[in-house]
């Protein structure tokens, strides 16, 4: 299996990893048992995603799409960061292995569960504005 | 030989040898005489795959007519199992017996043979990856057709009761194979003493090339064709034999198998350093046994770790190794082996094989040690899951009874 140039450099050099305490929203997709778990944190002021932190277990490239996902909507309006698409972390990222793409779509869910998440904070019902988001986690948990 | 890396997965494939490589070079060239012609050129082809033969049979303790040459441990799998099964399901013998940790090679092959209207039985392993042999005594029928069970397994490295497992299929009259492609050149092997019916090989462990193995069938056990040609292979696999290869395997073999228990010392000794070192990372577990286990092989859990993720920090480092996470393998479910052994998933995805030869230094050991605990504790950091470990999350408390203790918050 081969990952591109930047996949490996976003996973040798995470960007973003951590966690923000005070964050306005939280976002975990994913599961222990199927070997990933991303927890995405996002600050936001006025309509802008001021920050945004993750933790992730799991692949190289789990790690590697959240950590592009973080870059790409960080500084960003909270609509732009709602189009985050797993095809663009796709190509953000020149490409990954087929059996790798679930990965980009957990990054495009973490992200769409922590703006959820802030808007169900502000009294927002996220439903209308986003759809149903499937966390993909198990029923243990 | 000198590397920039430090090989760690001689369990995947092993380098050719210096020896085995000089042995083999004039079969491509000056000697590549087709072994079937009659001239001097294909005559001396012919001698030099019959001295190969002589030499892998004086490994095993067996005549050269019973080692029939494949193109690898897979293919010598398929063979024996399904001349047997062509064979004996005729006459009413449709039962197989195996274990859960088989290589796929004979797993995929027996579930095959299940949608053939064969029944198998996969014997489990208890938790430290063995099978016994009163599991196999309990488990042969009146129907039973063969029993494979793998000498030593190629994730957990551990070493089967194989003498009384032969034993028990000779008093039942039960053909027994082996898959001995991680065993041999590991643990001295004699067919005949131990009774093993048929055995296969593969070159590629044992500093060989890729693409050549090797079956021992018993005399007086019929073997149907494999492929249907020529002559070759006392017509039982025709097809211009791979002459450099063969070469190359009796060369490898005697090699892997002089004064195995003198070079498994060392090895040994370095292997249990490196479990040693790394162990002790708390929530870590070392899978199947210490004893009865090959001697270069490491296999150990960390709990919070994916393992993909942890072979790639590695291969940043500079070693080589491997993992029974799902992700390296492109499906879902972790390793089978180590799901047998009844780890739950999420331990399942963080294991890291270390399979070391006689080339690793002690230098070599305190490196990966160093490497291993740094990698482990930069994807911790990272990792949501071991948070919630260290935070004692109700959900997290079930995986601990399987890991070396935790400092927990709570």
């Amino acid at each position: 299996m081969l990952y591109s140039k930047k996949v490996m450099d976003h996973f040798a050099n995470p960007r973003n990893v951590g966690e923000i305490e005070d964050a306005d929203g939280i976002g975990e997709v994913g599961n222990a048992k199927c070997g990933d778990i991303m927890k995405m944190y996002i600050k936001v002021d006025g309509d802008i995603v001021s920050d945004c932190k993750f933790k992730t277990f799991g692949c190289g490239a789990a790690v590697a799409t959240s950590s592009i996902a973080t870059e790409m909507i960080k500084g960003k309006r909270i609509d732009d960061a709602l189009k985050l698409t797993n095809k663009a972390v796709i190509e953000a990222l020149d490409g990954l292995p087929s059996q790798k793409i679930h990965c980009s779509v957990l990054a495009e869910q973490a992200v769409k569960a922590a703006l959820s998440d802030y808007y169900r904070k502000n009294g927002i019902d996220p439903e209308p504005i986003m759809g149903k988001i499937d966390a993909h986690k198990s029923e243990d948990e | 030989m000198k590397h920039s890396y430090i090989y760690a997965d001689n369990a995947a494939t092993t380098a050719v040898s210096p020896k085995v490589l000089d042995a083999m070079l004039p079969y491509f060239t000056e000697q590549a005489g087709n072994p079937s012609s009659i001239y001097k050129h294909g005559r001396d082809a012919q001698k030099a795959i019959e001295i190969s033969r002589e030499k892998v049979a004086a490994v095993l303790g067996c005549t050269p007519t019973e080692i029939y040459f494949t193109s690898c441990g897979t293919e010598s799998d398929n063979w024996a199992i399904r001349s047997v099964a062509l064979r004996l399901g005729e006459k009413g013998k449709k039962h197989i017996i195996t274990t859960a940790i088989e290589h796929h090679a004979v797993l995929h092959t027996c579930q095959y043979l299940e949608k053939q209207g064969f029944e198998v039985t996969y014997l489990p392993v208890n938790e430290d990856g063995f099978i016994t042999a009163e599991q196999v005594s309990s488990a042969i029928r009146n129907d039973t057709a063969l029993v494979t069970i793998m000498y030593a397994n190629n994730e957990i490295g551990t070493i089967m009761p194989i003498n009384k497992i032969a034993g028990i299929c000779h008093e039942r009259g039960v053909l027994f194979h082996t898959d001995a492609v991680q065993a041999i050149g590991n643990i001295p092997i004699n067919v005949k003493e131990q009774g093993i019916d048929m055995l296969s090989l593969s070159g590629h462990k044992i500093h060989a090339p890729k693409g050549i193995g090797a079956l021992y069938v018993r005399k007086g056990i019929p073997l149907p064709n494999l492929l249907f040609g020529g002559g070759q292979e006392r017509g039982k696999r025709p097809g211009t034999e791979n002459v450099p290869s063969i070469v190359a395997l009796g060369e490898a073999i005697t090699e892997a198998c002089s004064d195995i228990t003198g070079k498994a010392r060392n090895v040994e000794r370095l292997r249990n350093k490196i479990i040693d070192g790394i162990i002790t990372i708390e929530g870590s577990r070392l899978n199947g046994s210490r004893e009865n286990r090959l001697s270069g092989n490491a296999n150990v859990s960390f709990l919070g770790v994916e393992g993909e993720a942890l072979l790639l920090l590695l291969d940043l480092k500079g070693i080589c190794a491997s993992s029974g996470s799902a992700c390296t393998s492109g499906s879902l479910d972790p390793s089978h082996v180590l799901l047998a052994l009844g780890l739950p998933h999420e331990i399942a995805h963080g294991s890291l094989r270390i399979t070391i030869s006689e080339e690793i230094t002690d230098d070599d050991a305190d490196y990966i040690i160093s490497s291993i605990r740094d990698a482990v504790g930069h994807l911790r950091e990272m990792s949501p899951l071991w948070e919630e470990v260290v935070n004692g999350k109700e959900h997290t408390r079930k995986l601990l009874k399987f890991v070396s203790e935790i400092k927990t918050k709570s």
